[in-house]
């Protein structure tokens, strides 16, 4: 990963915010058509990971809102959260809970949805973890 | 098809283990995912197979139509790639790890987990 | 409910009484007393209702939904062991504190004594049988612990383990016949089985479950032929051997044996078995007793007699039988207790306890002596000892029986009891010693009162027979008959046939009490020839053999190569679905449909994959071939309704080219192959594999679908979780919480990638430790 390509620098400089904003698209509208957590998760790896190619690994950590690792704690905070909600309700964990009213642009928001973006962090964060890591173990 | 698919499925999965039986690491890594994507083929065609119906419920409807594919399994599958990726990746850094301390990848030579084998005798013992 | 917390206490004294002994020392001996003194109160208080032959029961749900409740009840059998456990062990606790002063272990001892106490009291409170089982079991293992309580010696190792393997064994052979006892009457409850003596006995699983049953409670009160893990048991400490190996645990089995009289017993297999095995432990356990010079042997192998004569009697069963049987129980308690006592204060005073050194202890052991004499006339049956009107009591139940042989029987083994009665309860104390007596060192007072106390009981039972009948084996007798019988015990029954052989025992028990030098060496000899025999001698052949048959199949089925384990798992998975699919009637071929071009071109595409996969060399090839078929599996899916999966697989096989890539020159060559086992029996196996999939794939495709799980998603995704995706609404809402386990394992594989990488080079320069990774 030592030879950058300037070709490729150029293209990642477009292609990451279009790729980041499509994984929050599939995200988004995972609940209703194709998409969802998973693939938007690792869509969103993907395009890090396209960075860190171009780039370098370095690069891409100070890109990152967060670190892999808090990613990953992160999203399982949210998942878990998401199903403890419920409790509150005297439901047992993790029954859905939904807004009344759709949010613009989302729509609908509910418990579920949360998990999702929980997923979300977590594969994202678990796929940068362990690449960027190899990337950068350089023996 | 779902005759082929399971031939395609028995071939792969016999492949797979055919290769994880070889004495070379990394032989006995590919062998593993290839045995990984068998498995969800497996379930996929025992899932029934139904050309171009997925299973979202389409706009003006309030439930899936028949026929349409099978939900569960692809569920399933859906988590099953996702995490063999995490296995694949943990597997490698391991087998890239084992490597790096024995100098060595014949899965032959690894045959005692907590003290170096020194005599085969001893060892079998 | 006194009763449950009683019991509950006991558990957690079980985990503080060492911890209380280190810090009051000394003060801790009132302290331990009140558990065994609460218990007694608490029986005390319901000594009334126990008159009255009623019972008192609690019960707390437990798991309810296997109908399996926390209940006890104390009715009269239960009253009678609740006392003989608390009482006795109370005198346990007193003397343990003179006897295992400086002990190394003795804090912890007290937590197994505790342990053990409350296992055995809720043994016999018991009311469900499984709850029963659960104490049964846990005296077994406090038995192990308090054997193997001297750890660092072998002897004491083994003889625990010994024990263990014995009663555990049998253990399992019990919760066997429990679970079938409760398959036959619907029921976990003691006192329902027990109304339902003819439905158990008319089943055909009667004999099978009688048989399991008797093997718990003979393993456990030491009948032939399983007899001899009571003699290792005396590597125990004295207290121990008092306490468990002849008052009370050994008794476990009587006591099984006796609740469960009217639900299994009244029929000839009954009767035969328990009498047969009875009459056998009787003279084997005699016989032995008489080869022995060691105190504590001698007692272990009477104490296997007297078990031995107490389920003859149980075998026989009339009323007459129960009565002496109940009798023998107490009787031998209390005297058996006492010459444990007496055999330790021996050891403790003159640091032996073979009897050939012992000899004129009397002068310096006055109280021990005491004691002795009075527990010895108990166990020689003189009167006015509780041991008189019970061994009284075992021949005429032994008359009364049909086969006149049992009463000789009982005379000749009885005869030789009381020879071993005489050597150890007289020979120690009232012998001329020789140049070869130990010298004794004096007593001290908790050596010698619980003795004493135990003795003096057994005569005050026996001087008011009234007292002993009345209060304490009516009641235990009608709680085993489940009928009012009225006891009458008594001293003198006028010139009878039964004091007759009473008589005749004592004078033959006498002469071969004198004679000992003269054939003891004779019994020693014929001991020795039998020993290739011996049970025991089997228990190790069997112990070893299994131990062999261990390292046999480890070293055959985990060889420690990776393909064995492998070839192993694969083999037997293939037989066995294998098996399954050639019992199904005919092979599904039907619903072929003729593939579509691109479909034949697809599947081809990762054929090709897999033979060029098996062939290269190249790790970049492989590399690039994976991917290849991750790629057509991705268009497979997407062909057949699976826009999520395929997307997945797509990007999935992206990160994992780019992964391969990151590491790929890291890896080893491909090693050659050479050198190893053929080939060929890989590709067999591997095409059976093979094969057998499509095989299992094509039936599982032919078996009908209709999935209820399937049609409850599609119906109610978008009504109940407001999705149309409904793979998506699977995974986070309907199924959410297994997503959840999945990408907490997600999440562990990424930290252990990290945790590979990071903290392993550290150790890379010392080969041995890192090598824990080629796991």
């Amino acid at each position: 990963m030592k030879a950058r390509s300037m070709l490729l620098q150029v293209a990642v400089a477009y292609l990451m915010p279009l790729l980041l904003i499509f994984s929050i698209f599939l995200l988004i509208r995972g609940h209703n058509e194709v998409g969802g957590g998973f693939v938007g998760g690792l869509v969103a790896a993907a395009a890090f990971i396209l960075h860190a190619i171009a780039e370098s690994p370095k690069a891409t950590r100070a890109h990152l809102p967060l670190s892999p690792d808090k990613l990953i704690a992160v999203g399982l905070s949210i998942a878990l959260l998401s199903g403890v909600l419920a409790l509150f309700q005297g439901n047992p964990f993790m029954t859905g809970i939904w807004l009344k009213q759709p949010l613009p642009v989302i729509g609908k928001v509910g418990t579920p949805f949360i998990f999702d973006v929980g997923v979300y962090l977590v594969v994202i964060g678990v796929c940068l973890h362990i690449l960027l890591n190899l990337a950068e173990d350089e023996r | 098809m779902n005759v082929l698919l399971a031939i395609t499925a028995g071939v792969l999965f016999g492949g797979g283990l055919f290769m994880m039986l070889r004495r070379s690491l990394v032989r006995v890594l590919i062998g593993l995912l290839m045995i990984s994507n068998a498995v969800n083929l497996i379930i996929f065609t025992a899932g029934r197979l139904v050309p171009a119906r997925p299973p979202l419920i389409s706009a003006g409807e309030s439930a899936l139509q028949p026929p349409y594919a099978d939900p569960v399994p692809q569920a399933l599958i859906l988590t099953a790639i996702v995490i063999s990726f995490g296995v694949t990746a943990f597997a490698i850094v391991l087998m890239q790890q084992t490597y790096r301390s024995l100098g060595n990848a014949d899965m032959n030579e690894m045959r005692s987990t907590d003290t170096p084998v020194e005599d085969e005798e001893e060892a079998a013992s | 409910m006194g009763f449950m917390i009683l019991l509950l206490t006991g558990f957690v004294l079980t985990f503080t009484a060492p911890w209380i002994r280190r810090r009051l020392r000394k003060w801790s001996l009132p302290v331990f007393l009140l558990y065994p003194l609460a218990a007694l109160a608490l029986l005390w208080n319901i000594s009334e209702t126990i008159q009255k032959q009623s019972a008192i029961a609690v019960s707390l749900p437990w798991v309810p939904s296997l109908g399996v409740n926390l209940s006890l009840r104390i009715d009269g059998l239960g009253w009678l062991f609740g006392l003989l456990i608390s009482g006795i062990g109370a005198l346990v606790i007193v003397y343990a504190h003179g006897y295992l002063h400086h002990h190394p272990q003795e804090n912890r001892f007290y937590g197994f004594l505790f342990l053990f106490m409350t296992a055995m009291l809720g043994v016999v409170w018991s009311e469900d049988i499984f709850l029963l089982f659960v104490f049964w079991e846990l005296t077994s293992i406090s038995s192990f612990l308090l054997i193997g309580l001297e750890h660092p010696e072998e002897k004491a190792r083994k003889a625990a383990l010994q024990a263990l393997l014995v009663t555990a064994g049998g253990g399992l052979a019990l919760l066997a016949g429990l679970v079938g006892l409760t398959l036959i009457t619907g029921s976990s409850n003691l006192s329902v089985m027990n109304t339902l003596n003819g439905k158990i006995v008319q089943s055909e699983l009667y004999l099978p479950v009688l048989l399991l049953i008797l093997a718990g409670a003979f393993t456990k009160s030491a009948q032939f032929p399983f007899h001899f893990w009571l003699p290792g048991a005396m590597a125990a400490p004295t207290p121990v051997s008092a306490y468990l190996h002849s008052a009370t645990m050994v008794k476990a089995g009587v006591y099984l044996l006796a609740r469960l009289t009217p639900a299994l017993g009244g029929t000839p297999q009954w009767h035969t078995l328990l009498t047969l095995f009875g009459l056998a432990t009787l003279l084997a356990g005699a016989f032995l007793a008489l080869g022995q010079t060691d105190l504590k042997r001698l007692l272990a192998y009477t104490t296997v007699a007297s078990l031995g004569t107490m389920v003859f009697l149980i075998g026989l069963g009339d009323s007459l039988a129960i009565k002496s049987a109940i009798t023998l129980i107490l009787a031998h308690a209390l005297y058996k207790g006492a010459l444990f006592f007496v055999a330790g204060g021996i050891d403790h005073s003159a640091h032996t306890r073979d009897l050939n050194r012992l000899g004129g202890l009397a002068g310096t052991m006055p109280f021990t002596a005491f004691a002795a004499v009075l527990a010895g006339l108990s166990m020689l049956g003189l009167p006015p000892a509780l041991g008189f009107i019970s061994k009284e009591l075992v021949y005429e139940a032994a008359l009364e029986s049909a086969s006149g042989g049992n009463a000789l029987i009982a005379l000749i083994a009885l005869s030789g009891v009381t020879a071993v009665g005489i050597w150890v309860a007289f020979l120690p104390f009232w012998k001329k010693p020789d140049e070869q007596t130990a010298r004794g060192h004096g007593e001290e007072i908790t050596l010698w009162l619980p003795p004493v106390l135990l003795g003096l009981i057994s005569l005050g039972l026996g001087l008011l027979p009234g007292i002993a009948s009345k209060a304490l084996v009516q009641p235990a007798v009608e709680a085993v008959l489940l009928k009012s019988t009225p006891v009458k015990l008594a001293l003198w029954h006028g010139f009878t046939p039964m004091l007759a052989l009473s008589g005749l025992t004592l004078a033959i028990g006498t002469v071969l009490a004198l004679n000992r030098m003269r054939f003891q060496p004779a019994v020693q000899t014929i001991l020795q020839t039998l020993a290739p025999i011996s049970p025991e001698r089997g228990y190790e052949r069997g112990l070893t053999g299994l131990k062999h048959f261990a390292a046999l199949q480890t070293n055959f089925l985990q060889n420690g190569y990776f393909r064995r384990y492998l070839m192993v798992t694969i083999l037997s998975g293939i037989l066995l679905v294998g098996i399954v699919l050639l019992q199904s009637d005919s092979l599904p071929w039907t619903s072929f449909t003729p593939p579509r071009f691109y479909e034949v071109i697809l599947v081809g595409v990762i054929l090709t994959g897999v033979f060029s996969v098996t062939r290269t060399s190249s790790r970049m090839v492989a590399a690039a071939l994976l991917g290849m078929m991750g790629f057509t599996i991705a268009l497979i899916y997407l062909l057949y309704s699976a826009p999520d999966l395929a997307m997945v697989q797509f990007t999935i096989e992206t990160l994992s080219v780019i992964l391969f890539v990151l590491v790929i020159y890291r890896l080893p060559q491909f090693t050659r192959t050479r050198g190893g086992p053929p080939a060929v029996l890989d590709v067999v196996v591997s095409v059976a594999a093979g094969v057998l999939v499509t095989v299992l794939v094509l039936t599982l495709s032919a078996v009908p679908h209709d999935s209820l799980v399937t049609s409850f998603y599609a119906e109610n995704s978008l009504k109940l979780a407001q999705g149309r995706n409904v793979v998506n609404v699977i995974l986070v809402d309907f199924r959410g919480f297994d997503t959840l386990g999945e990408i907490t394992v997600l999440a562990l594989a990424g930290i252990g990638v990290f945790a590979l990488l990071k903290l392993s080079g550290k150790t890379e320069a010392i080969r041995t430790s890192s090598q824990e990774e080629t796991k």
